[in-house]
């Protein structure tokens, strides 16, 4: 067998390599960079090294809304794993036909987009809206229930719009999972809960801690479900970043960046320590 | 016994009604797009109508712009997404099976797959400042390089998980019996993957098109994209063209799946 040419290889990873370096490199050197620089209020900085961009996120408005939209996605990652979780392990037990049809229904709302079908929650919640309008007729309440325009309605939202990517991994951490193992304890007298603690939790992890990940991550800046269904009462990081064109304060939004960086950095850190593969968070 | 049956019959439950919750939003979009109640924000359906999509195909509020522009975005960031990512995945899995994957690059699979796990709303700040930056206007060309940024991944890791999946033997075998580089690529390498390539630019057509939070960062004034004018319809009310629009635009995507399966069957079928 002829030897090839390693350079070769080099020269057709270049151009992704390239784009890589550029876009995803530079980008993130860039805003923590600027994160580092005093703010002119007109979208720039000048050139003058400063932490006051840090000491500003240490008010209190902003590190409640920092506060508050990290517990916000942690509730919703919990919410998805609570429901998406079983799902995940329900699917992958039924017959290959039958899994093969739900992957499509679960995949065909990801072809369409989040915004709509958020939209599509408003409508039902509202104050006259169909859900309300069913549970009066029912004789279930008198007044119309105020569904919209609170903060668990956000996170209903959120675990909505993230529960496929606990499902997905969950359903491919289950798939993995050897029957017979499950059948041997049963064999041997284990309980069916004892059979879960001690021989499903612990073969599924990956896909649980997959699962949290791709769920948490998203949901830190997920902000027009906060427009949508918070009615822009309630504020997360994503909203005021995104409101960056209005408020001009380029250097202190990249600075909030950086923190929100930080907390993905730990995360991805702390799901190496637990053995997650990164091989587990592609989903697609 | 009857305990058993109860028992067997929780999993179904569960799984419908779980798939209640994902679909019941989507069903209310579509219902209401034939709701012909006039009022501003209509929230109780009083009869069947198809005056919204009339309206919708009138272009009055300049949907179907936005609609251009999108798949405008989608075609160039699918194409040179898909062009960078392949050839990337190509290389990449040719040094991987000679077992040398040396630091540089494992260092560029790891840059490249970075924005999968980068907070949206974090890629469209840094891109929105670095272009601003670098002189490049809010609009297109800023679009295009912000989506083509976050579907190279996509593709890259679908078109390598099929390289790595072949058999080292059939380019040997190619190359010994007298094949160039080229030959070996076009007439072993490129069918074999092909299916892969065809899943990763569509995926990456339905990131685009799906893509909204990035895209706040980078429009212009007139490059409004599809999500875009969706938000700024729905932010406030309902609106019955929006629903029309949305109807029209999930017949489209539940197409796109089905057909993408059957041709997937069809593959399938064939293999064996």
């Amino acid at each position: 067998m002829k030897k090839r040419d390693a350079r070769k290889d080099y020269i057709l990873m270049a151009p992704m390599a390239l784009w890589a370096i550029v876009f995803v490199g530079l980008s993130m050197v860039y805003i923590i960079a600027v994160s580092f620089l005093k703010s002119n209020n007109a979208m720039g900085f000048t050139y003058q090294v400063t932490g006051e961009n840090y000491a500003k996120l240490l008010n209190p408005t902003y590190l409640r809304i920092l506060l508050s939209s990290l517990s916000q996605a942690l509730c919703a990652t919990v919410c998805c794993l609570a429901v998406g979780y079983p799902f995940g392990y329900l699917m992958a037990r039924t017959k290959k036909k039958t899994r093969s049809v739900l992957m499509i229904l679960l995949m065909a709302p990801f072809w369409t987009n989040a915004l709509i079908r958020i939209y599509g929650w408003r409508i039902l919640l509202m104050a006259d809206g169909p859900i309300n309008l069913v549970l009066t007729k029912l004789g279930w309440i008198q007044e119309p229930l105020k569904m919209l325009y609170q903060e668990g309605t956000v996170i209903f939202g959120l675990v909505y719009a993230l529960i496929p990517f606990m499902i997905l991994p969950s359903y491919t951490a289950a798939e993995k999972l050897d029957r017979s193992l499950i059948d041997a304890s049963r064999d041997l007298g284990a309980r069916p809960w004892q059979s879960f603690i001690t021989i499903i939790l612990p073969l599924t992890t990956s896909g649980i801690l997959a699962g949290c990940l791709l769920v948490f991550i998203p949901a830190i800046g997920l902000f027009f479900i906060n427009d949508l269904l918070g009615g822009g009462k309630l504020i997360n990081v994503g909203n005021l970043i995104k409101d960056v064109q209005k408020t001009r304060d380029l250097p202190l939004m990249a600075a909030l960046g950086v923190v929100l960086l930080a907390v993905v950095g730990l995360l991805l850190y702390v799901y190496q320590k637990l053995g997650g593969k990164s091989s587990d968070l592609n989903v697609f | 016994m009857r305990k058993k049956r109860l028992k067997k019959s929780v999993s179904p439950v569960y799984l419908s009604l779980v798939l209640v919750f994902l679909y019941l939003p989507v069903l209310v979009v579509v219902v209401f797009s034939f709701n012909d109640n006039p009022a501003r924000n209509p929230t109780v359906f009083t009869g069947f109508t198809l005056e919204w999509y009339r309206d919708l195909f009138k272009n009055t509020r300049g949907y179907w712009d936005a609609l251009a522009v999108s798949l405008e975005l989608a075609f160039w960031s699918c194409a040179l997404s898909v062009i960078i990512g392949t050839i990337g995945a190509v290389g990449m899995a040719r040094r991987m099976t000679e077992g040398r994957a040396n630091f540089a690059a494992r260092a560029a699979e790891m840059m490249t797959t970075l924005p999968i796990l980068i907070p949206e709303i974090i890629l469209g700040l840094a891109f929105m400042s670095m272009f601003y930056f670098a002189g490049i206007p809010m609009g297109m060309t800023a679009l295009v390089l912000s989506h083509t940024t976050f579907c190279v991944p996509y593709v890259f890791i679908i078109v390598k998980g099929r390289m790595a999946g072949l058999d080292p033997a059939l380019s040997e075998a190619a190359r010994d019996l007298g094949a160039n580089e080229r030959r070996v690529f076009t007439d072993i390498i490129l069918p074999l993957i092909r299916p892969a390539i065809i899943s990763g630019a569509v995926l990456a057509v339905a990131m685009s098109l799906d893509d909204f939070i990035i895209s706040v960062f980078l429009s212009g004034a007139y490059t409004v994209t599809l999500p875009l004018k969706i938000y700024s319809s729905v932010r406030t009310g309902v609106s019955p063209q929006i629903n029309a629009l949305c109807s029209v635009m999930l017949a489209i995507a539940f197409l796109i799946v089905g057909i993408s399966k059957l041709a997937g069957r069809k593959r399938n079928a064939d293999k064996a």
